[in-house]
């Protein structure tokens, strides 16, 4: 398994959480400033009331025989009373002299412009109040003469506006917060989207599939994604040097291993006594074997090196099947086995053919390998939807319990089949075309003795 | 059985729980807990006190208080009587600690709450009073009574009967020598009540000043109380009483047949009887209970019957135009400026007093 990597938080959680920070953050900002804003508005409306009460009274200060005559208007009071039930005190004095109301009201200590409403907070009676404070000049016996006329209220109306709109502006807030932060899981899942998608495409794709992605990503994962072809690239050549030294190998062993074969046989015709024909036989025997190896050896490296470019011919399986049957007849006919052939006619299959081809060689190869003399071989073709299923069963000596997981590894063979010619790498070919044309392979036990196996292809990509 | 020993006991020996006092008071009676008067003994475990200064007769309260006291077997009710311009000052100059303050001048009542003497109060009673009848959590309104014209009947007896007040004073105007020296009103410059009527008839309707006008010309005879107009038109001394406490009025002209209430569609006044806690009580929540009690069903039952204060009712008020509650409110500290005082009653007195 490969080494589980140190975690170092994750993306989408501290995106979700920064996004989410920045939502408190608006909301609380939000809540504030419509509070401030409602309590500004709140604020001014109740200036307003009072300055208009301030000035109804200022407006009935006159002068009569020589004394200031106030007469305070119902309205004034009256007013600040439809708003709130608010407590209500006023003052009005002249040359520091309170001539009516509230004496010990406190008053500005701004100079006032003459008929301009100055608004102040003060604390009176041990609560806080919101006050104005007026002032006219009114001519008393010829001379000017200067009045001020404060009207205080207390705040209770403003605070329960205040602490009405905080209400709203808290309900706002968090009703803002759920939004904002499902808008940010929803963007947050996109963003991270095409890193899953990328992951994934890498997941998906077989072991041998060093193509290098060409899916279109979001360009922050371009470089990522340009390293990682970088690195499959890199891989692909060193895997490609492998195959190719390989191959090389095979064929360069397979040669020299022809010519002893042939010496040993030419010896084997003049060799006298027993000893000697059995060792040339063994030898035979051997260099059989090793001639395979390189054969597999040698296809197998086709295989991989054809995975990178798979080519897509069109092209009829009952044919090619037939083709195959064919090569291995003679082989058949010296174990005295019979090939029966069920073969649907015209299954025309888009695919690499000489990989398809190979494999098909090998399963019959190894069906006759193991069948005993006077045995038969099926070898079925079947349509089955959009797959073809190439099946070919013999009733020789079967799995000896190990699995198809085993069997398709390099260089493993069954445990019954030490006095076989084989490389262990036929079925690891099979395994690897089927995956190439997005097919599988299966191997069973037959019932009654024997292996089934089958290669089920795709007819079209 | 419940047994009631309520004690009348001299104003003057029982002053100990009071401050020093500088108000007059008019009359006062303490009504003992039940449960005193059951064990003999007073024990003091679970006793408290109410004290109440009204400006409401005893003989109109005392049904009340008793019926309180059923329910309330442990509170001993302390009620004092004084006018209402006394009990402002008790409250506002010398602070004497009254639990509750129940007074027929709203314009006083309102200035108490207004420079925060009030303690707040909230019950499921108080919750139900319609906006008008209170202010704040800090005044109760438990009654509505109509500011109404009286008249004989047998003197006004080929004479039709006004409406309104243009018909009142045109009545007036065409018989001056059947009303002069026969109608009474209040003397604004020493009724509370008085003031406060007149005053929200000036700012209903032009109409005040003329009939003023008029009144005084007739030499018209002026009073302290509702109750002496009412007396005097009983004995014919008045054909007409204008501006007469409409609850007074209904108890004390319902056994005899002559006077009459007359009224005024144009605008009747209802002044409404207003209870306070002051902010010093020691006893504010018996206090509460006595005015949840004014408003409960069996208090307002009690209210109507025993005591002829009609309770606070929003019904009547919408379907009879006509009547118009004095609101509470700041508007009502207007009037009580000492040089609007000073001014209307110059008016006033230029008009009535010749």
């Amino acid at each position: 398994m490969s080494p589980t990597l140190q975690k170092s938080g994750s993306l989408r959680r501290r995106l979700l959480l920064q996004l989410l920070l920045a939502a408190a953050l608006l909301s609380t900002f939000m809540y504030l400033s419509v509070r401030a804003v409602a309590e500004k508005a709140a604020e001014a409306t109740h200036n307003n009331i009072l300055g208009a009460s301030a000035t109804s009274i200022v407006e009935q200060l006159r002068s009569s025989n020589g004394e200031i005559v106030v007469d305070i208007p119902y309205s004034a009071f009256s007013m600040l009373g439809s708003i709130s039930d608010d407590q209500v005190f006023y003052r009005i004095e002249s040359d520091r002299e309170t001539l009516t109301g509230y004496e010990d009201l406190p008053l500005p200590d701004a100079t006032l412009e003459i008929d301009d409403p100055h608004y102040y907070t003060a604390r009176y009676k041990s609560v806080v109040i919101r006050a104005t404070a007026v002032r006219r000049v009114i001519p008393i016996a010829g001379k000017p003469k200067s009045v001020i006329v404060a009207v205080a209220q207390t705040r209770f109306g403003q605070d329960a506006i205040a602490s009405g709109v905080a209400n709203t502006a808290a309900l706002l807030g968090v009703g803002f917060f759920i939004l904002t932060g499902l808008l940010s899981w929803i963007a947050t899942n996109n963003t991270v989207k095409p890193i899953r998608t990328v992951a994934e495409k890498i997941t998906r794709r077989g072991p041998q599939d060093l193509r290098p992605l060409d899916h279109p990503v979001p360009q922050e994962l371009q470089t990522l994604v340009d390293s990682l072809n970088g690195f499959i690239g890199r891989l692909r050549g060193t895997l490609r040097r492998t195959e190719t030294f390989i191959a090389d190998a095979a064929h360069h062993v397979r040669t020299p291993l022809a010519i002893v074969r042939t010496r040993a046989e030419i010896a084997l015709r003049h060799a006298e006594g027993d000893d000697a024909r059995q060792m040339l036989r063994s030898v035979i025997r051997a260099v059989d074997e090793s001639s395979r190896s390189a054969t597999q050896l040698l296809e197998h490296a086709t295989v991989s090196y054809r995975s990178d470019q798979v080519s897509h011919e069109t092209f009829d399986v009952s044919l090619m099947l037939q083709d195959v049957m064919g090569v291995h007849e003679a082989t058949a006919e010296l174990k005295d086995l019979v090939i029966h052939a069920d073969v649907v006619q015209a299954v025309s299959l888009s695919g690499d053919r000489v990989l398809i081809e190979s494999a098909v060689h090998n399963l019959l190869d190894n069906a006759i390998k193991y069948s005993e003399p006077d045995q038969h071989i099926d070898v079925t073709l079947q349509t089955d939807g959009a797959d073809c299923l190439i099946s070919i069963c013999d009733l020789g000596r079967g799995l000896a319990g190990k699995s198809q997981a085993d069997l398709t590894q390099r260089f493993e063979r069954g445990s019954n089949v030490t006095d076989v010619v084989g490389s262990g790498l036929g079925l690891t070919i099979v395994e690897e075309v089927a995956h190439l044309h997005q097919g599988s392979f299966e191997i069973l036990p037959r019932t009654g003795g024997g292996t089934c196996t089958s290669l089920r292809l795709p007819l079209s990509r | 059985m419940y047994k009631f020993t309520a004690t009348i006991v001299a104003v003057i020996l029982l002053s100990i729980n009071l401050k020093a006092r500088a108000f007059e008071i008019e009359d006062r009676k303490i009504f003992e807990a039940a449960s005193v008067a059951d064990a003999g003994s007073v024990t003091g475990i679970g006793l408290s006190e109410l004290k109440i200064i009204s400006s409401t007769d005893l003989n109109y309260f005392e049904p009340l208080v008793r019926q309180y006291q059923l329910q309330n077997p442990n509170v001993t009710v302390d009620y004092t009587v004084a006018s209402t311009a006394e009990m402002f000052k008790a409250i506002h100059a010398e602070q004497q600690p009254f639990d509750l303050v129940i007074s027929s001048a709203m314009d006083l009542q309102m200035k108490l709450v207004n420079d925060g003497f009030g303690k707040s109060y909230l019950s499921t009673q108080t919750a139900q009073l319609p906006s008008w009848a209170k202010w704040r959590d800090l005044l109760f309104a438990f009654s509505q009574e109509p500011a109404v014209v009286i008249a004989s009947a047998k003197g006004m007896d080929d004479l039709s009967i006004p409406n309104n007040r243009q018909e009142l004073i045109t009545l007036l105007r065409e018989n001056p020598d059947r009303f002069r020296g026969k109608i009474g009103t209040y003397d604004l410059r020493v009724s509370g009540a008085g003031y406060l009527f007149a005053t929200q008839d000036v700012r209903q309707s032009d109409a005040f000043w003329r009939l003023a006008e008029v009144i005084g010309s007739l030499s018209p005879k002026l009073y302290c109380c509702s109750s002496n107009m009412i007396d005097d038109l009983e004995s014919g001394e008045l054909l007409l009483a204008y501006n007469v406490f409409g609850s007074y009025a209904a108890a004390g002209l319902s056994e005899q047949q002559d006077g009459q209430i007359v009224p005024m569609l144009d605008f009747t006044h209802l002044m409404l009887r207003t209870a306070m806690i002051p902010k010093y009580s020691d006893n504010h929540l018996n206090a509460g209970g006595f005015i949840d009690f004014l408003l409960s069903d069996s208090g307002k039952a009690l209210l109507s019957s025993d005591a002829q204060l009609p309770p606070i009712q929003s019904e009547p008020v919408t379907e009879s135009p006509h009547l118009q509650p004095i609101r509470l409110g700041p508007g009502l500290l207007v009037y009580l400026d000492q040089l609007k005082r000073k001014r209307f009653l110059e008016q006033w007195t230029d008009a009535m007093i010749r």
